[in-house]
């Protein structure tokens, strides 16, 4: 079974759609695409944000995504993976990071795309710069991804 | 060897990246930290809270004992917060 795995970091905005598209053409051994997509949202913590600024650390970025993108699919018989990560400035409303997973059944997708997206946000180098009416400042860590990332470590 | 920073520790040192030449006796990032923290203010409030502080070797995460000899790239980084 050939498992594509496409990751790319990017300004430009992403199409679902057609994300789905690249990743089933041809295919008809896939029979689940499950698909998850990061939007910039208006309010973080009861607070107003009116912006959002993502940076990077360019190849470790990518590189750190290809090695959760790897565990993935030695974990679950996946039959390909996209994970697209924007950085730039981006307002509430608009797309930040999207996960595309594709199995033959959807349980391996769901828990792929769920493991790879609570791994990308403890492990995947970027950091959120928020803008809201009161100033700019980091965006701090919670110790809830930790956990959520912690529940998929086996054991 | 080749230091970068990013977020607000970057914003703190000052710079995105630089080459530094520690001497032989930093062995781990611990103790590069200790050294960087020492240089000058700037590091100092960069460093001021050294367990908060992520590392990674050549593009992978490595904790704070690691050893740094044959490192060509060395980031300093607060937690993630992508996604």
């Amino acid at each position: 079974m050939t498992c594509p795995v496409t990751i790319r970091i990017q300004e430009d905005d992403f199409d679902i759609a057609r994300e789905i598209a690249i990743l089933t053409k041809s295919r008809t051994d896939i029979g689940a695409v499950v698909s998850f997509s990061g939007i910039c949202r208006a309010e973080e913590d009861s607070s107003k944000v009116s912006a959002l600024t993502l940076e990077h650390y360019p190849g470790m970025a990518e590189e750190e995504i290809k090695r959760h993108a790897d565990e993935a699919v030695s974990r679950w018989p996946l039959n390909g993976v996209t994970v697209i990560h924007r950085v730039g400035r981006f307002v509430p409303g608009q797309n930040i990071v999207l996960v595309l997973t594709a199995s033959q059944h959807r349980q391996a997708a769901f828990q792929a795309a769920e493991f790879l997206m609570d791994y990308l946000k403890t492990n995947a180098p970027f950091w959120k710069k928020e803008e809201s009416a009161t100033g700019t400042g980091w965006v701090e860590a919670h110790a809830r991804d930790d956990e959520a990332a912690a529940r998929w470590t086996k054991s | 060897m080749k230091v970068k920073y990013f977020a607000w520790v970057r914003e703190r040192v000052g710079k995105a990246e630089e080459t530094i030449e520690p001497p032989a006796t930093v062995r781990t990032v611990e103790e590069l930290i200790a050294w960087l923290s020492g240089q000058s203010e700037a590091y100092a409030y960069a460093f001021e809270k050294p367990k908060v502080i992520r590392t990674a070797i050549d593009h992978a995460h490595v904790k704070s004992d690691a050893a740094i000899a044959g490192a060509r790239e060395i980031a300093f980084f607060p937690p993630m917060t992508g996604g």
